[in-house]
């Protein structure tokens, strides 16, 4: 671990603080992630879950750390569509007037020219993405008359339209029925083998032991990171709740 | 009203075309109206109808200004309307006091600052005419400066309509795909300036808010596609504009105020009657469909 090429990292976190106009919202918190790897962002609400995403995508800027994705600044990464963002479906305006196929488009907009307009490969990149999360039969469809597990493929379409190497995502398994969480999960494994990189926020603790290889405990600053089996104790499953023991979080089988 | 009984449709419509000045204002009521309403769908979309309501209002000591020193109005209105926006911005930042209370208050003091500027500069400033638009007495450069804004305006949001539709949509996702998020938000408040100065050219600096947000209030409850809904706003500003001119032509009422009261009983129809979202929703007493 001594002579680290930093190419072998996909994300690389260092020291980063994130302030709101003085509020602190995430200090000196480090994460180093290499290609294939899955990990669990796990806190509580207002622990800093969404700030650290933000600072990753560059929707915030950090006050103080490092930034690194893929060996590159945020801005290249931004440039080179290295990273996919996945919302969480509160996160966004389901009453909004587009279509399944205009929010996978989306996906392709930071490759396309001014106008956005479609070239032969977006439309192909688009049509083979709604088909991984099998939508084909939705193409057109307001996403306002979709249901919790639909819109959330949906996006996850967008996200492989784009061809990301690294996804960040919030919450993928809040609100989605059975089907599109079997749908995820195999997704999941495609993606690993694929070389990609997955950071998921989640508060289901059974998610994280199903699929992360590493698990990151936050409360404004990184509690624990590591090796799930390691990491993921109940002591600090507690420390990171802020004291409340993860039986009655989440019942004694924890 | 009893000349209402030997009106026929036909002179009803081709009547007041005879005058030059009733051509004028049509057209330029439905040019003005078409370009706020294409910003009215990123508008109710991006949930800025208060930004627009403060924008529009902002513009006033703009206006005032850029008269006095003989510069093109829209030069102040852009200026004031964006540095409102600033103004605000800031002032909610530096603050404690929540941004609706912000928004009202730097909206009110820079339309109080353009009602004090009038009554000192008041030569060759018509007060009523900027409160409550003059459609009918369009001057010869305003048309120009007009058709000019108007162009510009309707050429950025074309050019920028799919960027800024994902801004509206998810400005998060185009910051992340390396989309320039401050240039849409910056691009959007410039347009808004833009068309509030046309607007209060027609309706007046009051009610231009309505021409901004009305339209494409109605074309959300029409459509479930973006596209669509920016041509249905469009359509129903225009078509407003025309039955206002008509209306207030007819019955000698506040042009502006029929323009407006126009696209309000246009809201209120969608409301009642859209086929999907309106309270009896038509569709389902045609054909059963639920």
């Amino acid at each position: 671990m001594e002579t680290i090429n930093y190419r072998n990292f996909r994300i690389e976190a260092e020291n980063i603080c994130v302030d709101y106009n003085g509020k602190v919202a995430l200090y000196d918190a480090n994460l180093r992630l290499k290609p294939g790897q899955i990990c669990g962002l796990v806190g509580m609400n207002g622990a800093g879950k969404t700030t650290f995403f933000n600072a990753l995508t560059g929707f915030v800027n950090i006050s103080k750390g490092k930034i690194r994705i893929n060996g590159e600044s945020v801005r290249s990464a931004q440039k080179d569509q290295t990273i996919a963002y996945v919302p969480q479906n509160e996160g966004i305006d389901s009453q909004f007037p587009i279509s399944v196929w205009d929010v996978v488009m989306m996906g392709r907009y930071g490759s396309m020219n001014i106008f956005r307009s479609p070239r032969e490969s977006d439309v192909q990149a688009v049509k083979d993405a709604i088909e991984r999360v099998d939508l084909t039969d939705h193409l057109s469809t307001p996403i306002g008359n979709l249901s919790g597990g639909q819109r959330k493929r949906t996006f996850l379409a967008r996200a492989i339209a784009q061809r990301a190497s690294i996804l960040l995502l919030d919450e993928p398994f809040s609100g989605v029925d059975i089907r599109t969480e079997k749908l995820i999960s195999e997704l999941f494994i495609q993606f690993k083998n694929e070389g990609k990189t997955i950071l998921l926020s989640t508060h289901d603790m059974i998610h994280v032991r199903e699929f992360c290889d590493l698990v990151l405990l936050i409360n404004k600053t990184v509690v624990a990171y590591g090796e799930t089996s390691e990491v993921f104790t109940p002591e600090n499953i507690t420390t990171t709740f802020g004291g409340i023991s993860p039986d009655s979080l989440f019942g004694p089988e924890s | 009203m009893e000349f209402c009984s030997f009106l026929t449709l036909d002179s009803f419509i081709k009547d007041p075309l005879t005058h030059d000045f009733m051509r004028k204002a049509l057209l330029m009521s439905s040019l003005v109206a078409a370009v706020c309403g294409f910003l009215s769908s990123f508008l109710t979309l991006k949930g800025w109808a208060l930004m627009g309501d403060a924008v529009s209002h902002s513009v006033m000591p703009g206006v005032v200004v850029a008269y006095a020193l003989g510069l093109p109005f829209s030069l102040g209105a852009f200026i004031f309307g964006v540095g409102s926006v600033a103004l605000i911005g800031f002032i909610k930042q530096k603050s404690r006091v929540k941004e609706d209370t912000v928004i009202g208050l730097v909206f009110t003091g820079f339309f109080a600052l353009g009602i004090v500027l009038v009554s000192k500069i008041k030569s060759n400033i018509d007060l009523h005419s900027i409160l409550f638009g003059s459609p009918l007495g369009i001057s010869l450069s305003d048309v120009k400066q007009t058709i000019f804004i108007s162009l510009l305006v309707v050429i950025l949001l074309s050019i920028f309509r799919k960027d800024l539709m994902l801004y509206c949509f998810d400005p998060r996702h185009a910051k992340t795909v390396g989309i320039n998020v401050f240039f849409l938000h910056y691009l959007l408040l410039t347009c808004l300036s833009l068309a509030a100065v046309v607007g209060l050219q027609s309706v007046g600096i009051i009610l231009v808010v309505a021409m901004l947000i009305t339209p494409g209030a109605t074309a959300y409850l029409l459509t479930d596609k973006f596209d669509n809904m920016t041509v249905i706003s469009v359509l129903s500003a225009i078509i407003s504009s025309l039955i206002g001119i008509y209306v207030s032509f007819w019955f000698d009422l506040e042009t502006g105020g029929s323009i407006v009261l126009a696209q309000t009983f246009i809201f209120l129809f969608a409301f009642l009657f859209a086929p999907r979202y309106g309270i009896f929703k038509l569709k389902k007493l045609f054909t059963g469909y639920k």
